[in-house]
């Protein structure tokens, strides 16, 4: 088709989709229709992840981001009842100012893929590397320290977070106990 | 190549039609269950002994007429049903429903696809569901279903955690596969897992009950507390494809119990039974035996589900937060840490 096989034209129409998605999360009024857009743009990503054969990586991918957390901002702004009509208006010197910075943070950004084009990338067929036995394989002896490390990271985020909501019921209970 | 397009697609529209002849013939069968376990005859005047009730069921379900209220956002309002039938059906892509059959020296898998992440896969699969639900609930505008998604996303999110523990504990004591085919294979000759995974069994199983939103966990569409929950605002065919998918996750779900924890299309004494039979490996009498029995097992489960909705009442909020957090999370942490040392003692693991 066209001189280009299959994998090429996924990669194309993956990654038309998965910027024309990105774009709409930043350009629709409604967060929840934000939030939605986000989900379908983590799903081309993944499907970046099945075109690299990195499988594990994909469906962990869909799992976390789209199935936990975009579940729990979408809980979030359901619950608070957020609509395009009770955005706030943002002040004009507060969007000249994140304009600016928007465009540092883009410039930045092509500054460093200045020079890609001259990297010489090996390509080593089809990699192994992102399935699950590979993985799990390399992540819990090569990688066993980082791993623990990251872990406790993680429940220390966890408990950070149930500290603080404990600490405001004990004051909630001592307000209402009060009055 | 062409072979094989036509041979998957042939399975993908086989068990697309198998979920949704299952489903609606399930909607039948609980009416018939309820009635016998009520005491009562259930439907009966469509066809014979009420045979074509579903039938009846779809056409009025077709007729009514179709309201789109007029403050929802429409089309998240007709999205919402649509989302949750395609996660509802999707789900069954990973099951394997039969040993492969050999025709023509060509081995055909009778499963959609066998990817090695299929467990994760389910487990993705069962987490985006809530998509449905969550976007139908708010899309209606209409507070009665707001707090029946909120409801129904909390509840699904709480029993994954447990699940995907139970299933870890599984996969351990399985021999360390994801792929479904390779479990299922696993238990081919050996004990089915549910010999080794008693109380994942019955972890998974109140979570699949969660999952499906089928009661005692059925908060989210109170009719006491909440009309008519997160489909309050739905008509017509909108509404039935709510209630014809909850049906499929049920299908599904006792499927994949069958599949994880009751050895699939495999039964005591198959391998002697086939021999006495004079069948070779790979013939299709074979794969239809074993798929009858599956399908006698997931019609087992079904009853199950179906049995446990009209006999037991239904949770409070408080409870069922309570039971999935401080019983089932730590539970399923303790039948992963019997599950770890038990194995270590049967040689499967090694440190």
């Amino acid at each position: 088709m066209l001189g280009y096989t299959i994998t090429q034209w996924l990669f194309g129409i993956l990654s038309f989709l998965a910027i024309m998605f990105a774009l709409m999360v930043v350009f629709t009024r409604n967060p929840v229709n934000s939030v939605l857009y986000l989900v379908l743009t983590f799903f081309c990503i993944a499907g970046h992840y099945l075109l690299l054969n990195a499988q594990f990586l994909a469906i962990v991918h869909i799992v976390v981001y789209a199935g936990a957390i975009m579940v729990l901002f979408l809980f979030i702004i359901m619950l608070m009842n957020l609509n395009a009509d009770t955005e706030p208006q943002k002040h004009i010197g507060t969007r000249f100012i994140a304009g600016i910075v928007g465009g540092v943070l883009l410039f930045v950004m092509v500054g460093a893929l200045r020079g890609a084009e001259q990297l010489q990338l090996v390509q080593s067929g089809a990699s192994q590397i992102g399935m699950v036995k590979s993985l799990g394989q390399v992540l819990f002896t090569e990688f066993l320290f980082p791993f623990e490390i990251v872990s406790i990271l993680l429940l220390a985020a966890l408990v950070g977070a149930i500290m603080i909501g404990k600490r405001d019921t004990n004051i909630n209970a001592k307000e209402t106990s009060n009055s | 190549m062409t072979a094989f397009i036509i041979y998957k697609a042939l399975m993908c529209i086989g068990v697309f039609v198998l979920c949704l002849a299952a489903a609606a013939y399930s909607t039948l069968w609980e009416r018939k269950f309820a009635a016998f376990l009520q005491d009562r005859k259930g439907p009966s005047r469509a066809g014979w002994g009420g045979i074509l009730q579903p039938l009846a069921d779809g056409v009025k379900m077709f007729m009514k007429e179709e309201i789109i209220p007029n403050v929802s956002n429409r089309s998240l309002f007709i999205l919402g049903p649509c989302l949750f039938m395609v996660t509802a059906v999707i789900t069954s892509s990973v099951i394997p429903w039969a040993k492969p059959v050999m025709i023509n020296g060509q081995v055909y898998d009778l499963q959609i696809t066998d990817i090695n992440i299929g467990v994760i896969y389910l487990l993705g699969v069962a987490s985006i569901g809530v998509y449905g639900i969550m976007i139908g609930g708010w899309a209606s505008n209409n507070k009665f279903a707001l707090l029946g998604a909120v409801r129904a996303s909390s509840q699904m999110i709480s029993y994954e955690i447990p699940m995907g523990i139970a299933l870890i504990a599984l996969i351990i004591s399985s021999g360390g596969s994801l792929s479904l085919k390779e479990i299922v294979e696993g238990q081919d000759a050996g004990f089915a897992n549910f010999i080794w995974q008693p109380l994942g069994f019955l972890i998974f199983f109140i979570c699949a009950l969660a999952e499906t939103n089928r009661a005692p966990f059925d908060l989210p569409e109170c009719e006491t507390e909440l009309v008519g929950g997160y489909h309050t605002e739905y008509s017509s065919m909108k509404l039935g494809l709510y209630l014809f998918a909850e049906y499929i996750n049920m299908f599904i779900s006792s499927a994949i119990i069958a599949t994880m924890y009751f050895g699939g299309y495999n039964f005591p004494f198959a391998a002697e039974l086939y021999d006495k039979l004079g069948l070779a490996d790979g013939s299709v009498w074979i794969s239809l035996i074993g798929f009858g029995v599956l399908i006698a097992k997931i019609f087992g489960f079904v009853c199950l589900f179906m049995w446990i909705r009209w006999t037991l009442p239904r949770f409070r909020y408080d409870q069922l937060m309570n039971l999935g957090w401080k019983t089932l999370l730590p539970l399923s942490l303790f039948n992963l840490a019997l599950t770890i040392v038990i194995e270590y003692f049967r040689g499967n693991i090694h440190f």
